[in-house]
């Protein structure tokens, strides 16, 4: 498992593209939203929690196809699929690799643009916090999504349309999280809740993220 | 690809010939009785003649949901036990459950602006109307997309599965962020109370009418992707010979 | 006409949109079925 893991981020940061694009997408987003709203403070602050949750949401989605796509192009997927590791714990950790490689770079550069904007500064804990519990579950999801679409000509629109659909909920309680982090007001409800969606996803998508992978490897 | 060799689909085609004329004259009945006899209703005193909506936006919301759990019944009924014309039922119903839904959201919101004054409200339960399109929208993309039936129908199968489950998780969680946000009350278009009996009854002849509706369409749409996949059989088979 | 008082643009929209999507929806069930069962007899009939 350690080895399979190794080998995808590997992969990730070698052929460039993979390693970095999350984040830019990311920074793009966070420069144009204020060209679109306005520079005015009082307008940009609430809905900073929004926009870089949004962001952070659209950054993960953009490296899911190549969860699987790669590795089903040349044929590693099905020796991946024959290998003595569960198909569900192959999944699993192609799940952290996409996380490690995107999530977490969305999850350190969060802050930094939250600044641009004008999100309020004790907020930026609590936005930190919601990502690093709810990105997991979208890595997860994505991976589930990936794994529907692989192979299929055009499969990243209609990954999207699967996908995102399933990040409503993640989204609420995260944005939730940092907009009563922005208050000041008291986190512990949305934050129970995110944390456990994201236990449920975490335990249970990969038997229907692998179930959908052994039916497009047939 | 399988062979069209079952007797399920022979007995389903010969059972619903003889069904169907009297499903859908029952329905015609139901429905346009049900829809004339709402629309003759007296206003009502709080929301004047708009409560008419009501004996379309109802009955439309409520197919909606049974729609979708059907499409998860027949699901888990093909990944089971494989039975053809389960898989094709949930893929023929899904259409007739996102026009429901369309018109769930559409009424709610004609009937919502003079109500609330806007034409849109992210009132919790229209919210999750729009997430349930949404999951529909998804579901039948998705069997588009897939070429081989039998996979097309597992992946669908699988993805309805997921789709219930976040489907139900998305709506607490709009719940959690309506209340969140509005303290208001937020008007709901069908009130708490009980309905009047001037009312109900037209209510539930058109809550059948759509019932029916939905069972005719579902047969008739079945029948339609039972004879398209016997074609492509038929057609794959003479090319293997 | 009853009297639909000053909502009646409204109801009369609501119904509208709603009697529209249905017989869409009706109109394309029935001529996908008639189209599927032509192209099958005539499949049978060359066959």
């Amino acid at each position: 498992m350690i080895a399979l893991l190794w080998r995808d981020l590997r992969l990730a940061t070698r052929t460039g593209g993979g390693l970095g694009l999350g984040v830019a997408f990311f920074l793009i987003l966070c420069t144009l939203v204020p060209f679109g709203i306005g520079p005015d403070r009082a307008a940009l602050a609430p809905v900073a929690p929004g926009i870089l949750w949004v962001g952070a949401l659209l950054a993960c989605l953009l490296s899911l196809d190549r969860i699987f796509a790669l590795d089903h192009e040349d044929g590693s997927l099905d020796l991946l699929a024959t290998a003595p590791l569960p198909l569900e714990g192959t999944v699993a950790v192609k799940a952290l690799a996409h996380w490690i490689t995107t999530g977490l770079p969305l999850i350190l550069a969060a802050p930094l643009f939250g600044v641009l904007l004008q999100l309020p500064v004790q907020a930026m804990p609590w936005l930190v916090a919601s990502l690093l519990i709810g990105t997991p579950a979208l890595s997860m999801l994505g991976a589930f999504g990936a794994a529907i679409t692989v192979g299929l000509r055009r499969g990243g629109m209609l990954l999207s349309l699967l996908v995102l659909p399933l990040y409503i909920p993640t989204l609420i309680f995260g944005a939730e999280i940092t907009r009563r982090g922005a208050e000041g007001a008291a986190t512990g409800t949305p934050l129970l809740f995110l944390a456990g969606i994201t236990m449920a996803v975490l335990a249970l998508i990969p038997f229907a993220a692998a179930a959908a992978l052994r039916v497009n490897l047939r | 690809m399988s062979i069209w060799e079952y007797a399920n689909p022979t007995k389903f085609m010969r059972t619903t010939n003889g069904a169907l004329p009297w499903l859908v004259g029952a329905a015609a009945v139901c429905c346009v009785g049900g829809v004339v006899w709402g629309f003759l209703t007296p206003d009502d005193f709080r929301q004047g003649s708009t409560v008419k909506i009501v004996f379309l936006h109802v009955p439309a919301a409520m197919m909606a949901i049974n729609i979708w759990v059907m499409m998860l019944v027949a699901s888990l009924i093909w990944i089971i036990r494989r039975h053809h014309v389960s898989a094709l039922a949930a893929k023929a119903a899904a259409p007739v459950g996102a026009v429901m839904t369309l018109i769930a959201l559409a009424t709610g919101a004609i009937w919502g602006q003079p109500m609330w004054g806007t034409w849109w409200e992210w009132d919790p339960r229209l919210t999750s109307f729009l997430i349930l399109f949404l999951f529909y929208l998804g579901y039948i993309a998705l069997w588009s997309a897939v070429e081989d039936p039998d996979s097309a129908a597992d992946l669908t199968g699988v993805l309805c599965l997921v789709g219930s489950v976040f489907a139900l998780l998305s709506r607490y969680a709009v719940l959690f962020w309506n209340q969140g946000l509005h303290q208001g009350a937020s008007l709901s278009v069908q009130s708490g109370e009980r309905m009047s009996a001037v009312y109900r009854y037209p209510l539930y002849l058109a809550m059948l009418g759509f019932f029916l509706l939905f069972l005719a369409l579902l047969l008739i749409r079945t029948r339609t992707e039972i004879r398209k996949r016997r074609l492509a059989a038929l057609q794959a088979r003479e090319m293997r010979a | 006409m009853i009297e639909l008082g000053k909502y009646a643009g409204t109801v009369l929209l609501a119904y509208g949109v709603s009697l529209a999507l249905i017989g869409g929806l009706i109109w394309q069930t029935v001529a996908a079925n008639a189209r599927a069962r032509r192209n099958l007899e005539e499949h049978e009939k060359n066959g």
